[in-house]
């Protein structure tokens, strides 16, 4: 038989213990935030001022104003211009420069005889990822700028350029997509690492015999030090979010009622974990280390946070499926973002409370395996 | 205080009830017998010695009898219920308390009591009572708000006591609760488990205090995991075989070593600053053990035959089964 009266007294020593802890007080109240406003700030595929050379031969208004719709987009920076292509591969190699435009001779006369003008962008491939973004955006910009020429009458209406429009996140603002993601990577090593030192310190300190001694349920063990945490990670994502929303000016459009029960879900399972790993090692040291190799690199790598899902190959994509940050990120960032309901995040809550099911039943199962050792 | 303690000793316990029965226990871990097949049993409201060197298998029978381990074969019965099927009620019926000290020592005092009355299932008024009277008994009426862990040992060791015994059990097991405690501490200790056998609570304890040994009504001598004795302490006494020589000498250490394996001479072992000395006939033994003295180059300040103390036969016994386990 279960009880209340057990469950609670295990939860209210945990909590004690935990805030005469200074390291998982710190671990708790201070992480989070830190983390959070660290990463916020650290990663950031937006990409700003490209320095750019210019290399104009044509030496006309029209080539004039190219430049000018380039530096005029805020994205790129003219910081050289050059009187020869003699230095351009200089230029790149001591990546002075992240790109090369040259406007070759003839490119105003060729606009005017309506015919295809093209100029020459090099981009330091090195840095793929920037190389790439430079690449679109300097695309859509001189495709932008053609199309007025065009207007304007200056030339003949040349293909029907696709128009792109951006949906959730109009500005494509990548902290509006870090953000909500940052919220479960942070909430997976933090659960877990709070919930690894639980069980082992119990082992390490000889309380656990005693506490073996009495009639205590190992359910009412592993759910007692569960709750005290399990309020601490819900404070720590309401503080996580209202910061993402204050300091990065995330919108939440969604249901905070669904956020919440999604999160209860998500920290069950990551929280279950924890104690699983707890449970198994016996060591503080041990288990702090593992619960944070074994949640910050898959929820970092393998849940959708820095590398797309789909485009990873087939192994590591099975691999994806059970990192629960992977439901959670979808979730939160459904919920911040688009303002997804449950009808279309009922996959992901099911995964989850398979998780929690998971965890909690290995935590369980090891911590009564462990006593009867 | 003393002679309380080896009067109570002797005294029969006054209900004949059996609180535990032990048959043919066993626990093996991997190829190592921990414990090999130990029967005994103890009645309620008895004082019941577990008394052996380390290793012998003491805290693993403890650990069997409280539940905490399972049996490898062999049946316990503990307060009416088997240990290996109702682990879990049987808690609720004994109090235990392990070896090493395990409250919490980073919860006060007052936070301490309060957790186990919580596991133990005592609410209201009665927490209240067994709180205060826990709380008289271990002398920390003034202390609630201390931290655990900065108190004394001895301190502990009877808060420990009190924590194990909220629930008023029944059966109190008690892992060597005095080791690492100051002799006035130890005495403290024991005026509590007399209280406590006086109310009626059987209680096993296990030791390597030879003195405590005495105050137990019985003891199960163990070594190797076997039972090698089981008695009253006058009745292991008297399994003496060998006379028993005291002597004292200039260099107690260098005089061991110089009667060890002379013809005649079972065992000689420090006994505090004294030599005990086993010889297989006390007949011209004082003759011998002059010789093995002078040849040694020691002196022999005085040398008489004594009554055998229990830790003599308890070495004796642990001696002729062939020395201590390895571990």
């Amino acid at each position: 038989m279960l009880s209340a009266t057990r469950l609670l007294a295990i939860a209210r020593k945990e909590a004690i213990q935990l805030r005469r802890d200074p390291r998982s007080m710190a671990l708790a109240f201070a992480l989070p935030l830190l983390l959070l406003i660290f990463f916020g700030y650290a990663i950031t595929w937006d990409i700003k001022d490209l320095r750019l050379a210019v290399r104009d031969e044509d030496g006309t208004r029209h080539s004039r104003e190219l430049v000018a719709a380039l530096t005029g987009s805020g994205y790129f920076e003219v910081v050289a211009r050059l009187d020869s292509r003699a230095g351009i591969d200089d230029l790149l190699q001591h990546g002075t420069v992240n790109g090369v435009l040259v406007i070759p001779r003839g490119f105003s006369r060729d606009l005017a005889a309506a015919r295809p003008a093209p100029v020459q962008l090099l981009l330091d491939g090195s840095d793929a990822n920037t190389a790439t973004i430079a690449l679109n955006y300097a695309d859509a910009i001189v495709a932008r700028w053609s199309a007025d020429v065009v207007l304007q009458g200056r030339a003949r209406p040349g293909l029907l350029a696709a128009e792109s429009r951006v949906w959730y996140n109009p500005t494509l603002e990548s902290r509006h997509m870090i953000v909500p993601g940052l919220i479960a990577v942070i909430m997976s090593i933090i659960a877990a690492m709070l919930t690894a030192l639980t069980i082992a310190r119990e082992w390490e300190r000889g309380t656990m015999e005693q506490l073996a001694a009495t009639p205590v349920h190992r359910l009412e063990v592993v759910f007692g030090k569960l709750l005290p945490y399990l309020a601490i990670g819900f404070f720590d994502v309401a503080v996580t979010t209202v910061a993402g929303m204050l300091i990065f000016g995330v919108p939440l459009r969604g249901s905070v009622l669904l956020l919440a029960g999604m999160t209860l879900l998500f920290l069950v399972g990551a929280l279950g974990l924890g104690i699983f790993i707890s449970a198994a090692l016996r060591s503080q040291l041990l288990a702090t280390q593992v619960a944070l190799v074994a949640t910050y690199l898959p929820a970092l790598l393998l849940s959708g946070f820095l590398f797309d899902i789909a485009s990873m190959p087939p192994a590591l994509r099975a691999v994806s499926q059970i990192v629960p940050a992977r439901y959670y990120i979808t979730v939160t960032r459904g919920i911040f973002l688009k303002g997804t309901g449950v009808e279309q995040l009922w996959a992901q809550g099911l995964s989850m409370i398979l998780f929690a099911i998971i965890g909690l039943g290995a935590a369980t199962l090891f911590f009564r395996k462990r006593i009867a050792a | 205080m003393s002679t309380r303690h080896e009067a109570a000793a002797g005294v029969p316990p006054r209900n004949a009830g059996t609180a535990i029965e032990v048959r043919e226990l066993v626990r093996r871990f991997g190829a190592f017998t921990a414990v090999d097949g130990v029967s005994f049993r103890v009645a309620a409201g008895e004082i019941y010695g577990f008394l052996g060197p380390n290793g012998a298998g003491k805290t693993t029978t403890l650990k069997m009898l409280t539940g905490l381990l399972r049996p490898t074969a062999g049946h316990a019965i503990v307060a009416g219920l088997d240990v290996a099927r109702d682990a879990l009620a049987l808690r609720a019926r004994i109090g235990y308390m392990s070896q090493k000290f395990s409250l919490y020592g980073d919860l006060t005092v007052a936070e301490n009591l309060e957790l186990f009355a919580g596991l133990y299932g005592v609410q209201g008024e009665r927490r209240r009572e067994r709180t205060a009277w826990a709380l008289r008994m271990a002398g920390l009426e003034r202390g609630t708000e201390r931290l655990t862990g900065e108190l004394p040992l001895g301190w502990k060791q009877r808060l420990a006591l009190g924590c194990a015994v909220l629930h008023e059990p029944p059966l109190l097991f008690l892992d060597e609760p005095t080791s690492g405690v100051d002799p006035v501490a130890r005495r403290a200790f024991w005026d509590l488990i007399y209280e406590l056998a006086a109310q009626g609570t059987t209680v096993l304890v296990s030791t390597h205090y030879m003195e405590e040994a005495e105050y137990c009504h019985r003891l199960l001598l163990m070594n190797r995991g076997r039972v090698i004795a089981e008695g009253s302490p006058g009745e292991i006494r008297a399994l003496a075989t060998e006379p028993i020589f005291a002597l004292r000498t200039d260099d107690a250490a260098r005089a061991v070593a110089g009667l060890r394996d002379r013809p005649g001479i079972v065992e000689a072992a420090m006994f505090g600053r004294a030599v005990h000395i086993a010889v297989a006939d006390a007949h011209g033994a004082e003759a011998r053990i002059g010789d093995a003295l002078a040849a040694a180059g020691r002196s022999c300040d005085h040398l008489e035959q004594i009554t055998p103390s229990l830790e003599d036969v308890f070495v004796s016994l642990v001696r002729r089964e062939g020395g201590a386990g390895a571990r």
